[in-house]
């Protein structure tokens, strides 16, 4: 009897910090279950950080990528050597969003495509700044750019609307896209606390960072939704065009007089297909206690209006290294299916 | 237009039908009927409540022909503002002079500012208030909430609309 041998699918991982590392331990994880089920080899041939990258074509070893991590092996080549010269399909670009020129990111992901390999990234700058570009260098060499872990980590948007809801008209998204205003907009009102103090709890519990800005003041939200924009709605919008407000004027007593009438007070962001009323904004809005779209905690939360389905609303943790890494590895998946 | 209206039946059956019959044949639509069979005017009647739809013109008619039918009309309410919602402001609400700032809305002549809670925790710091604007249409209302935005954002106030 001939046994199909599993397609060996090559990847390396460009990025070593908490999405990074989970995409690694996730592969890891998964490695056997994801060959029985999709028929693909996943191995990591190589995984680059700040010093530059290891590489190794038989696999690296978690031991190996642990050691590289901490410092106790030194780097064999460049990042941008490993991408262009290691024989690979998939590069995973998991470094930190940087939304004022998109790098390291944004050269990593060009590099990868124009050395004919797909692109999985979690990074929100490059797509935020240069979607079109990247897109069409995508298309012109047929290679697959991913990104379903850019928004609302493991909470699926983008292959939703792409697979799930093809045929519908989409007119419009609007969902809380960042888990930390969540949270503290939620605390706020269930203990009656004002902003600051619950700030300084959400940075004490790892929720918030020591600089909270991107987040409170709905930056974060504003490039998610410069994502949905170019990518659902074909809009060709930067950030610069989002209308944006934070939350950081927030106060118990509105949260309080918002509870009186039956509302509760959420960071939503809309974007919709553009043209009359067109939409991309992000604000505090009053979110009536029994709308869907009211969920507590770290929660991400999205309703998708479509002509034939109606309204679909997903739910899901927004953040976390395995959550991202959950969607990384879908679109890697995906690929190949 | 939206008529709340309230009206007596004399106390024998087939009354409440005889009652609703003009409305629909004025091209009318009603709404909602509260009928309290269980209470009584002192003059032995059954009152009723009515909300309805109709033309302004059909109005006086259908009057005319409850009357002709031996209903008593008691009271006929207008309501003009029919679309309501509430929005969140924050900022110093009171020291930028609240009275224009719900005087731009109640000026439009087609909405008001027909609700207003205020908490203001201390002299020094910002105030938060609900306010519930009604207008006569959906139109009209996102006219007003442009309005309002307007408003506030030229006196540092945030506000915070419904979804």
């Amino acid at each position: 009897m001939e046994t199909k041998l599993p397609k060996l699918v090559r990847i390396s991982i460009v990025g070593l910090g908490n999405v990074g590392s989970g995409v690694a331990e996730v592969i890891r994880r998964k490695q056997e279950e994801i060959t029985r089920k999709y028929g693909i080899d996943l191995k990591i041939v190589g995984v680059a950080d700040l010093p530059g990258a290891v590489v190794d074509e038989n696999g690296l070893s978690e031991d190996a990528i642990r050691k590289f991590k901490s410092g106790e092996t030194a780097e064999d080549m460049t990042t941008l050597d490993m991408i262009k010269d290691v024989e690979h399909e998939i590069v995973v670009e998991t470094t930190p969003t940087n939304v004022e020129n998109g790098e390291p990111g944004l050269t990593h992901i060009l590099t990868a495509l124009e050395s004919d390999r797909h692109v999985v990234t979690s990074n929100k700058g490059p797509l935020a700044l240069q979607y079109v570009k990247l897109m069409d260098l995508a298309a012109s060499r047929g290679k697959e750019l991913k990104f379903e872990a850019s928004v609302g980590g493991a909470m699926p948007i983008i292959s939703l609307v792409k697979d799930n809801l093809a045929g519908n008209g989409i007119i419009s998204i609007k969902g809380i896209l960042n888990g930390t205003c969540n949270y503290i907009l939620t605390r706020m009102r269930e203990e009656k606390l004002p902003y600051e103090h619950v700030l300084k709890e959400a940075q004490e519990r790892g929720i918030a960072e020591t600089d909270p800005s991107n987040d409170v003041a709905g930056r974060d939200t504003a490039v998610k939704l410069v994502i949905l924009a170019n990518s659902i709605f074909d809009r060709h919008v930067s950030y610069g065009d989002v209308e944006v407000a934070g939350i950081t004027e927030i106060t118990s007593e509105a949260l309080k007089l918002a509870d009186d009438a039956g509302y509760v007070i959420k960071l939503i962001g809309e974007v919709d297909g553009g043209g009359s009323g067109e939409c991309l904004k992000v604000a505090p809005r009053l979110v009536p206690k029994d709308d869907p779209l009211n969920v507590g905690g770290t929660l991400n939360v999205a309703t998708i209006k479509t002509d034939l389905a109606g309204d679909i609303t997903v739910i899901g943790k927004g953040a976390g290294p395995i959550e991202a890494a959950s969607a990384v590895l879908s679109d890697i998946i995906g690929i190949y299916r | 237009m939206k008529i709340s209206m309230d009206i007596e039946l004399t106390d024998i059956p087939g009354q409440l039908v005889l009652a609703l019959k003009p409305v629909s044949d004025l091209g009318g639509n009603i709404l909602s009927v509260l009928h309290q069979r269980d209470k009584k005017t002192p003059s032995g009647r059954i009152p009723v409540q009515l909300t309805l739809e109709i033309e302004e013109q059909g109005l006086n008619r259908l009057v005319e022909r409850l009357k002709e039918r031996d209903v008593n009309v008691v009271r006929i309410g207008k309501e003009r503002l029919k679309e309501s919602m509430m929005v969140l402001l924050i900022g110093h609400i009171v020291h930028t002079d609240l009275g224009e700032t719900i005087d731009s809305i109640d000026s439009t002549g087609f909405a008001e500012v027909v609700e207003l809670s205020l908490s203001m925790p201390g002299v020094d710091k910002k105030s938060s208030a609900s306010v519930t604007l009604s207008a006569i249409g959906k139109e009209e209302l996102k006219e007003a909430l442009n309005i309002l935005e307007r408003t506030v954002n030229k006196k540092g106030i945030m506000i915070i609309p419904s979804i």
